[in-house]
């Protein structure tokens, strides 16, 4: 199949237990033929090992053996297919254990988040925190799919009924796209298959939505911002005098001869040439790998960042975040961490937490500066030196932090600047 | 108005180049893992695109199993020589000779696993921080719970339950003494992708991948290359086959299929309408549901 020119869609799952994510998943895989031969052998054979009748979707997407004997997902596990109009990656995350953990997780590069309804329940506590975290993350694009219409039978009154309750509550959330399907992952209807028995509804189904979403204007094309990852001096006769930076554009487009600033140092030059590896470009933009290299001979190293002369993000060393701890041990009080930001390292304190948020009401709670696993709040973060930020809203990849601790080397939080 | 955004293949292409450009900023002495299949080519040759003009900073090492393709080892000097970077050997048969490890019996035996006591002293020997591996999470399911930077204890083990969090682009490469990390830059690539791009960037690859006449055995079915190494049971027949592989590694175990696909085109199309995934027919992964993921807790590729 040649489909050189379709783009990549990522996305996430988002559900409660039992809300059918992973039916769902290998529903989309089983009905664009994505499943071979073998794993559709192993999955019938475990399927009848546990006494289901026919073919168990969700056995598709569990992958570990404790998940598997359990039934439960664990991990954030990735998935791939393809249709003739787009590739995906979907981000399958677990329902239950440590779920703010890994939604951020599978949310921080998606561009679309599915979530998931079941038609029996209607919105419930844990929609509003998943709508929460994908609004948090800045998803571009959220689909609400009413899952188990068929127990409800299609009922066109259920479908509405869930989707003004979510267009009442998610008013509070800043979201740019949202579109609702009623669908039934084990029957298959409007997944990949549009529904004979949803007559009522005209809209796409799923695939047919996640096909055409609109995304290339998910990554800021107007800011341009080139984090250095590492210098490239190569040792030989031919390329004597090279200095080039090498790194992948985090945002907007950078052309040859565009007058560009050297931060933190400030020093400007020109863009002499930009390669994608041996191929030399007039043009390049994010997400692209590229090797700059420029007119003067500028002390740059990994850390730095070039951006164009006339559009500069912030230089600050006091900022606020949205963090979510991530980590089983809390956050120490005024406890320093490794703070990764681009491709810069430096040491950072959280001075003091503005407040917590309670992902289920989305009210602030002031007062309580602890925290733990699975905490979202608002905090000040302090680095040892200036770091250039933009804010996530407008930049996800310039506005985003992880935190690290020093005496375990975990990545215990991530953080989006405000 | 010009469109400014990346087809998938270039997407994944410059994802793979970032993750290795972190890889070299954040170790001291990272390694490609070269078996001589697609994948370590693919992932070479995007080492390549990194870092132009300059050479591929890292060294190769192979684990030898002793149950080569003559082809692949061919293969393999020939790219070292080409690129002008170091290989290092950690060779099987010398942790089976010092006793390190010891040789499976039977007709299923294989040194898939024992490749694992040969890596880990590779990698001790060589004080190798980072090792940057081919796999991809299409594969295998316990894969597919790979992260790009994978940490492993310092008994080289892999606690799947028990990753770091990956977010946005930002990777963890911190490690203590001991500790080492595998990278997976190709983490997101499909086999079909992988051969789209080995066709479009027209990447030189092992004759084995490309449909041939071969002497070979049916056994666990699949079509088992005849070898110097293989132990014919009574009642199996030769045949002479057009075959080629979908996956190069023990040559013992590594079925072909019937195939006539001779070209990078052909072999593309005739992936795209394949039925079984590419380890399908490699009897390594069809010993249990969770033969891979055992392997790899131990530290295995
Ligand atoms: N009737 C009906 N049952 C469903 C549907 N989708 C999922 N289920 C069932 O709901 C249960 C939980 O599904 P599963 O996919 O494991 O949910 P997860 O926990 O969100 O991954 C399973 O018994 C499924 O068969 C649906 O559309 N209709
Ligand atoms: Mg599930």
């Amino acid at each position: 199949m040649e489909i050189s020119n379709n783009q990549l869609l990522r996305f996430t799952t988002a559900g409660s237990v039992d809300d059918g994510k992973s039916t769902l998943i290998g529903r989309l895989l089983y009905d664009s033929k994505s499943i071979f031969e073998d794993q559709l052998e192993s999955v019938t054979a475990t399927s009848s090992k546990k006494g289901h009748e026919g073919v168990d979707l969700a056995l598709f997407t569990d992958g570990l053996k404790d998940e598997r004997e359990q039934g439960i997902t664990i991990d954030v596990a990735y998935r791939y297919f393809t249709t003739p109009k787009r590739k995906f990656i979907i981000a399958d995350t677990p329902g239950h254990i440590q779920y703010t953990r890994n939604m951020v997780t599978g949310a921080s590069t998606a561009n679309a988040a599915v979530i998931l309804i079941d038609a029996r329940n209607g919105v419930i506590e844990q929609t509003k925190r998943h709508s929460f975290i994908a609004s948090l993350l800045n998803i571009p694009h959220l689909v609400v799919c009413v899952n188990k219409m068929d127990l409800v039978d299609y009922s066109e009154e259920v479908f509405n009924k869930i989707t003004s309750q979510f267009e009442e509550f998610s008013s509070k959330l800043l979201m740019k796209d949202v579109r609702f399907i009623p669908i039934s992952a084990l029957e298959g209807d409007n997944v990949v298959n549009k529904s004979d028995n949803m007559s009522w509804y005209a809209g796409g189904t799923l695939l047919n939505v996640l096909e055409t979403l609109h995304i290339s204007s998910d990554i800021n094309k107007i800011d341009a911002r080139f984090p250095v990852q590492t210098v490239l001096r190569p040792q030989s006769d031919e390329f004597r005098d090279y200095r080039g930076y090498a790194g992948r554009i985090a945002s907007g487009i950078y052309r040859k001869g565009d007058e560009v600033a050297v931060l933190p140092s400030g020093f400007t030059s020109k863009i002499k040439s930009i390669n994608t590896g041996e191929i030399e470009v007039e043009e390049a933009f994010a997400p692209m790998s590229v090797a700059l290299t420029l007119e003067d001979d500028i002390d740059i190293s990994r850390g730095d960042m070039i951006v164009k002369k006339n559009n500069q993000p912030e230089p600050s060393q006091e900022f606020d975040v949205m963090l979510c701890w991530l980590n089983n041990d809390a956050a120490k009080p005024r406890a320093k961490y490794i703070i990764q930001h681009t491709s810069n390292e430096e040491r950072a304190m959280i001075k003091s937490v503005v407040y917590k948020v309670d992902i289920n009401s989305y009210e602030r709670e002031e007062g309580d500066e602890s925290l733990k696993m699975n905490d979202i709040a608002r905090v000040k973060i302090r680095t040892t030196r200036r770091l250039m930020i933009d804010s996530y809203r407008d930049n996800r990849n310039t506005g985003s932090i992880i935190l690290i601790d020093e005496g375990t080397n975990e990545t215990v939080a991530a953080g989006m600047i405000v | 108005m010009k469109k400014y955004y990346l087809n998938y293949l270039d997407e994944l292409e410059s994802e793979a180049i970032y993750v290795l450009r972190e890889v070299w900023a954040q170790f001291e002495n990272p390694v490609i893992l070269f078996s001589g299949g697609k994948d370590s080519i693919l992932v070479t040759h995007l080492a390549k695109k990194a870092f132009y003009p300059s050479k591929i900073p890292f060294s190769l090492l192979h684990v030898d199993t002793g149950h080569n393709f003559p082809e692949t080892i061919a293969f393999r000097d020939d790219l070292v020589e080409k690129l002008g970077v170091k290989l290092l050997v950690g060779s099987v048969q010398e942790s089976i000779d010092e006793g390190r490890v010891q040789e499976e019996k039977g007709k299923n035996a294989t040194r898939n696993a024992l490749q694992i006591t040969t890596l880990l002293d590779a990698i001790e020997d060589n004080k190798i921080d980072c090792a940057i591996g081919g796999g991809r999470r299409d594969e295998e399911k316990a894969r597919a719970k790979e992260r790009f930077f994978s940490h492993r204890d310092d008994f080289g083990q892999w606690d799947p339950k028990n990753q770091r969090p990956e977010l946005w682009n930002l990777l963890n490469g911190k490690y203590f003494e001991g500790e080492h990390f595998r990278a997976f830059p190709i983490s997101n690539w499909t086999e079909m992708d992988v051969w789209n791009y080995i066709k479009r960037e027209n990447i030189q690859i092992p004759s084995l991948y490309f449909a041939h006449q071969r002497e070979v055995v049916w056994r666990n079915s699949s079509w088992i290359p005849v070898s110097d190494f293989l132990k014919l049971e009574e009642n199996e027949e030769v045949f002479s086959k057009k075959i080629r592989f979908r996956t190069l590694g023990d040559i013992t175990i590594t079925g072909g299929i019937e195939s006539d696909a001779d070209t990078l085109e052909k072999i593309a199309e005739e992936v795209s309408t394949m039925r079984k995934t590419e380890r399908g027919d490699r009897s390594d992964d069809k010993r249990s549901e969770t033969a891979m993921e055992d392997r790899k807790k131990q530290g295995y590729f």
